[in-house]
């Protein structure tokens, strides 16, 4: 998890930027199918160059935003904008937008080769052009000798692949990618995760790529909006997704969260505290409650954040402070998790790196351990 | 080999047998039959054809002889007519053309109920194999009735003012036409549907991606791969219907020469059996072609399918 930054950090951050005009408008859009409410007034800018990410589970309606960006299904509500062109009743086939699709929809009829030039002979480029194209995009995506072979001789990674460098034969100004890794194992999908990465900062494209998996889009995106219920929850870097959730949805949907219930008991421009019976303790975060005082919240510490003890650290001064007992710990060899039973009956969960061999791991079942975390660790969240 | 083992192998035999048992007597033992008859000649007799092995008696001191006689004179016929010759090129030609009408029709019926909604389909193919439940006979008659003239299409055209009364398209090759491709459309239908159908429609959107307006994502991606579904169908038409004789026999004109009328006749008018065998093996070689052609077709078929 957080495997931030893979970004370099001199990437430009457009979005920040307010006379940047964004390459991709999505204004109000809404989708319905008979009474189902796919995508609900969805609003989003993206900017050229952007590895932008629609991350949600299955039927948060990011598929039915991507093919609406495709083409493939009328907007019910809304309209969208590529490169400052209104794409209301452009057919697919006339937008400047390709498609990488999840079952990659490679024409088995067709070698690799013909395959990657079905889009340049259709826009009836010269012959010559059509295969040195070709060449040079199967070189990009190392395909180049199974260039005569059908779909059906080739490895799951490979059809990947010839779908990738077919999406991208047009030299599309945005590349449109459905779950591009979803049919691949699990040591194949890491490697290609950072060609992707690697691809799409070469040639500049702008990618939006949807997915279900909320490591793809932490390790690929440059800004990732989360979809629930047809609905963007939230729109940011991996790292303000990860660090700084605007709702409990999102801080569960990334990575694993501890919610504490609570209730807001001092508000300052710099800190507040949260009373909190679940936690047993006062919960210190250095930020400013965004809910008046008297209001009940919950405060979202991620795992990692909370350091384990047996004896209580000296300085404490009761807050950010739990105490409880070991419940169960799982192994994972870098890391292990600990989940522990707090005396309101809630469980914890901590993960802690494993400095020490298993042997001399300080904690066992059953101890009784003393939680803590910084006060920035916290986050309040509202909603 | 123990006994439940021994029990196995030839139970599996007696399964796989069965089939075989079914071709040897019902294909190739009336296939050799016929192949008999055509190396026969024809006798005023009964049976009405000569027998291929005698025992005659030798000369002095010789004893009996196992006599084989080979009569090639009815082949030879085929050649030396022109009727015969005549007739298989016309037969060609007009299973060809219902062949191609039949494609013309079929394909988009195929095409429509294909792409219709999942639970509408059962029923469109159902509609599309019910004529198969009355007899074929009665339908081609029903034609009769539709093609003659002051029939139902006559009277039609007749109201709207386009024709005379009297217009009649029964008894011409036309009607054969028509015959043909009513009766044999369910067999184009069927193959094409069922390669249609598997087309995986993402396909399509991924050609209109790349740029492909409807009708070249047609031509360039379901047209292509619907090919085994047009090369089957189309054979299931063009082979029973190069033979056919009821059709031609019912509305056809006097003109309208095929093999299977030719065949009739030779067998049941001018009782030359021997002939008659001998245009139907002909038929059957002119045929070996396509089937093979088919076969092959679905071989690679399935292995695409794999």
């Amino acid at each position: 998890m957080a495997q931030q930054p893979i970004r370099k950090p001199t990437r430009l951050e457009p979005w920040q930027d307010p006379a940047q005009v964004p390459y991709v408008r999505i204004e109000r859009v809404t989708k319905r199918f008979g009474d189902f409410l796919a995508v609900d007034d969805v609003s989003l800018d993206i900017h050229r160059g952007e590895f932008f990410a629609l991350l949600g589970g299955s039927g948060s309606g990011k598929s039915t935003l991507l093919r609406m960006l495709a083409g493939f299904e009328p907007l019910t509500e809304g309209r969208i904008f590529i490169d400052g062109a209104d794409m209301a009743g452009i057919p697919p086939y006339e937008r400047p937008v390709n498609m990488m699709f999840q079952s990659y929809a490679l024409f088995p009829h067709m070698s690799v080769e013909q395959n990657v030039a079905f889009g340049l002979k259709q826009d009836r480029l010269p012959r010559g052009e059509i295969r040195d194209r070709v060449a040079e995009m199967l070189e990009l995506v190392q395909l180049a000798p199974f260039a005569k072979r059908r779909p059906h001789q080739l490895s799951g990674g490979q059809k990947q692949r010839v779908a990738l460098a077919r999406s991208l034969a047009k030299r599309p100004k945005l590349l449109l990618l459905d779950e591009p890794l979803g049919a691949l194992d699990k040591r194949l999908r890491e490697q290609t995760q950072f060609e992707l990465v690697n691809l799409q900062e070469k040639l500049g494209v702008t990618f939006i790529v949807v997915t279900h998996d909320q490591e793809e889009a932490m390790t690929m995106a440059s800004r990732i909006a989360v979809m629930n219920h047809g609905a963007v929850t939230q729109v940011g870097t991996p790292t303000e997704v990860y660090e700084y959730p605007n709702s409990r949805f999102v801080a569960e949907f990334i990575g694993s969260v501890n919610l504490f219930e609570g209730r807001v008991v001092e508000d300052e421009p710099d800190h507040a505290l949260i009373r909190s019976a679940d936690a047993g303790c006062d919960l210190y975060v250095s930020h400013a409650a965004p809910a008046p005082v008297g209001s009940t919240v919950h405060v979202a510490v991620r795992p990692e954040k909370i350091a384990l003890s047996k004896e209580p650290p000296a300085e404490a001064d009761g807050r950010n402070t739990a105490r409880g007992v070991v419940r169960e710990i799982a192994y994972l060899g870098d890391v292990s998790i600990y989940l522990v039973e707090l005396a309101s009956g809630k469980t914890v969960r901590v993960t802690a790196t494993n400095l020490a061999r298993r042997a001399d791991l300080p904690v066992s079942w059953d101890d009784e351990v003393t939680l803590t975390w910084r006060p920035f660790a916290g986050v309040v969240l509202t909603r | 080999m123990s006994p439940a083992r021994r029990l196995a192998r030839s139970g599996r035999a007696l399964v796989t047998g069965v089939p075989y048992l079914w071709l040897v007597l019902f294909f190739l033992v009336p296939f050799l039959i016929v192949l008999r008859i055509s190396f026969s000649e024809a006798v005023m007799a009964q049976p009405p054809y000569t027998p291929l092995l005698d025992w005659v008696q030798g000369e002095e001191g010789e004893g009996l002889k196992l006599l084989l006689t080979l009569n090639l004179g009815s082949y030879l016929r085929l050649f030396q007519d022109d009727l015969y010759v005549v007739a298989y090129l016309s037969s060609l030609r007009m299973a060809a053309v219902s062949t191609v009408l039949c494609l013309a029709v079929g394909y988009p019926m195929a095409y429509a109920i294909a792409r219709a909604r999942p639970a509408r389909r059962g029923a469109l193919m159902m509609l599309v194999i019910l004529p198969f439940w009355t007899s074929f006979l009665i339908r081609v008659y029903a034609w009769i009735g539709i093609l003659k003239a002051n029939g139902t299409l006559a009277n039609l055209l007749a109201s709207v003012g386009l024709v005379d009364p009297s217009f009649e398209l029964l008894y011409s090759d036309v009607a054969v036409y028509i015959g043909i491709t009513y009766s044999y459309l369910p067999f184009m239908i069927l193959p094409l549907y069922a390669s249609l159908e598997k087309l995986d429609p993402t396909l399509l959107e991924a050609a209109a991606d790349l740029g492909a307006r409807p009708w070249e994502a047609f031509l360039r991606v379901t047209l292509p791969l619907s090919l085994p579904g047009i090369i089957a169908g189309s054979l299931l038409v063009f082979i029973p219907a190069v033979g056919e004789f009821v059709i031609p026999e019912l509305l056809g004109g006097p003109d309208t020469l095929m093999i299977g009328r030719v065949l009739w006749n030779e067998f049941f008018s001018n009782r030359d059996w021997p002939v008659a065998s001998a245009v139907a093996i002909a038929l059957l070689l002119f045929l070996v072609v396509p089937i093979m052609v088919f076969q092959y077709v679905q071989g690679r078929q399935q292995e695409a399918g794999r």
